[in-house]
């Protein structure tokens, strides 16, 4: 996985509500079996229309997005937070995430923070104002005001960390539970 | 103190804790398709890493199959569909393809097949896999790194979800279904309502219900933000249960529903939260927007944004019913649609079916509108076709399909054209879902089989009698 420590740009602002994942990366794109790739079509459907905030100058460059509550509900497609990293974004800012997505953008070096709706609206205005933005993951802030990261999941994104590889290593773990577990099924009997 | 259902399961899957470490979780299921495992498997072959219980992982097709004749998959679809079957043959992992006769939506083969049980935990690379729940299994969607961590360690790194608990109370007016029950809890919890939750729907209502009503209800627990939906194991799962092909038999049978029946939750365990519904007074629900929460009863109307005090969730309706094309104040029932979809994960198992034939029986579509019933397994058409709901579906005109996930999120020819509005049993109504443009009302089967009928959102109980 990628590592993330700091990300310091303009930020697009997307201040609406339960954004899910069929309008970051609608369904036609899902059929591909790269991982790469996806960020031309971010958005895919609310791009063609001219006023998205996407589309606007001020939008080009900016490596951070500042949503609103819920961003990211709906469908587990990691095409989702793969899009948004592909087209550049770094960091996410919002109230809250859908749990998959959320889950999803730790795995990918994908930066999902979390802050109180106003400070997120705060945030909101200093971005529509031009200011740039710092998310520091080393410090925990993002546009000066903390935020709650478990040290866990810091850690692994600091380190870009291959979370299948640091399982593996519990080897004698796995195998302990497995001895003492009998499969409750097998799918290559039925 | 006691414990939770939630607890229970998940308390027998720790295979490590560590403390300030999310646990890793033992997973009893993998469930795959084609969509969200090619990057997996792909990443495997890359560090050379076997999957690690191939007999604890199946495989199936649905999101891309076509389920009519008419119109051919396209080549990306093609392409994907054949990575699955080359994906399952190097890793040893079974795959009920297309024509297997075994085939179908994930979230309904898993229950068929006796291999979703109470007490398991599932996972599947699909959201809608809270589904399973239904049977008392802690089951819940992941995405594709995830699946890649599954398929190498059968393992997830995981921190326990919050719980909470809906408890259904009085007496489920006729005509009102697991689909009503579960739309009306989701626009009263609104779509963010379960993020970081485990649902477990209880109470005499939940207790009165099919499995089939059952897994509709959990099917939804995603679209409240939910983890996951539970519903404790009774003598209605272990009914279901008896004789498919996955479950033990004979005294392992035995010996299995004895464990089953330590399951529920006890009595004097706490959740983090508690909500009691009365389903005395509901009534048919429709969706008029573009998220699951965005929810009315049959009989009310288009509501009036100005009516909302939340100034985002007032700026969503606004652009919810521009999307919908609705005025505000219209009466539901007035509103005419060019589609009706039948189908899905949330409602196209034998029950769904008998309940939208009944309706359908003697009666015909309306001209205005084009109608179709896919069933989501190979079993469930073979079994509606022993008991001839296929004619009762065309003699009515119906188009009759073979199984997959058709109109629910349009990855296959089955999709809406832009502006055409669409009553579905599905589960999602956000903006371009069944088609770029297309407009989607979540319904229940019975609503959506009168719909057709009517040509506009009818009742069924107010269809002209034949």
């Amino acid at each position: 996985m990628k590592s993330f420590h700091s990300v310091t740009s303009r930020a697009l602002v997307l201040d609406r509500p339960d954004v899910d994942t069929d309008q970051i990366i609608p369904k036609q794109f899902l059929k591909r079996i790269e991982r790469s790739g996806f960020g031309e079509f971010l958005f895919f459907d609310w791009r063609k229309d001219p006023a998205f905030e996407l589309n606007q100058p001020e939008a080009q460059g900016a490596h951070i997005l500042i949503t609103g509550r819920n961003f990211g509900c709906g469908s587990s497609r990691e095409h989702a937070p793969w899009a948004l990293e592909d087209y550049g974004f770094e960091a996410i800012v919002a109230p809250s995430y859908g749990d998959i997505f959320r889950q999803n953008s730790l795995k990918i070096g994908l930066l999902p923070v979390e802050l109180p709706a106003e400070q997120v609206k705060a945030l909101m205005e200093r971005a529509r104002a031009g200011d740039e933005l710092t998310v520091d993951l080393e410090a925990r802030t993002a546009g000066g005001f903390p935020f709650e990261l478990d040290d866990f999941a810091r850690r692994c994104l600091l380190e870009g960390l291959d979370d299948v590889a640091l399982t593996l290593l519990q080897e004698d773990a796995l195998a302990a539970y497995e001895a003492s577990h009998t499969a409750p099924i097998s799918t290559l009997t039925i | 103190m006691g414990l939770t259902l939630l607890d229970k399961v998940w308390e027998s899957h720790v295979a490590q804790r560590v403390a300030g470490q999310p646990d890793l979780l033992y997973v009893d299921l993998h469930l795959v398709h084609e969509v969200t495992s090619p990057q997996a498997f792909e990443s495997l072959r890359l560090a050379g890493r076997p999957v690690r219980r191939p007999d604890l992982t199946l495989a199936t097709m649905d999101h891309n199959v076509a389920t009519g004749d008419d119109t051919p998959i396209d080549p990306l679809s093609e392409q994907q569909l054949g990575a699955l079957a080359r994906n399952c043959e190097e890793f040893g992992v079974p795959l009920y393809a297309t024509g297997s006769g075994r085939e179908g939506i994930v979230h309904v083969i898993g229950p068929e097949l006796g291999l979703t049980q109470p007490g398991l935990t599932i996972v599947c690379g699909d959201s809608h896999t809270s589904t399973h729940g239904a049977l008392g299994a802690l089951a819940f969607g992941i995405g594709t790194s995830e699946v890649e961590h599954v398929l190498a360690t059968q393992t997830l790194q995981q921190r326990k979800p919050h719980s909470l608990r809906i408890r259904f109370v009085g007496e489920l007016p006729d005509g009102v279904g697991a689909k009503d029950i579960v739309l009306a809890a989701i626009g009263r919890l609104g779509v963010d309502g379960g993020v970081g939750h485990v649902i477990e729907y209880a109470g005499p209502v939940i207790e009165g219900l099919s499995m089939e009503g059952r897994l509709t209800i959990c099917n939804m627990s995603i679209e409240a933000g939910a983890r996951a939906g539970l519903i404790a194991p009774d003598d209605v799962t272990y009914a279901y249960l008896e004789g498919r092909p996955g479950v033990p038999r004979g005294s392992d049978w035995d010996a299995a529903v004895a464990r089953w029946r330590e399951l529920p939750t006890d009595d004097d365990a706490v959740f983090d939260r508690e909500l009691e519904i009365d389903v005395s007074e509901l009534r048919p629900q429709v969706t008029w927007g573009t998220n699951p929460g965005m929810v009315v009863p049959l009989d009310g109307v288009v509501p009036d944004p100005q009516d909302i005090a939340d100034p985002d969730a007032r700026a969503a309706a606004e652009r919810a019913l521009t999307y919908m094309a609705l005025e505000p104040g219209t009466p539901i029932q007035e509103i005419g649609v060019d589609r009706v979809f039948i189908g899905s994960c949330t409602n196209s198992r034998i029950e769904d079916l008998r309940t939208a034939a009944a309706v359908v029986r003697g009666r015909h579509v309306h001209p205005s509108v084009r109608a179709l019933v896919v069933p989501g397994s190979a079993q469930v058409k073979l079994q509606a076709e022993a008991e001839g709901l296929d004619r009762v579906f065309t003699d009515a005109g119906f188009e009759w399909r073979r199984a997959g996930c058709s109109m629910c999120l349009g990855m296959n020819p089955d999709v809406l054209g832009p502006g055409e509005r669409c009553a579905s049993t599905s589960n999602r109504n956000f903006e371009g879902r069944q088609g770029a443009g297309g407009r989607t009302h979540l319904v229940s089967p019975s609503v959506a089989a009168a719909t057709a009928i009517a040509g506009r959102f009818a009742d069924a109980r107010d269809l002209v009698p034949v």
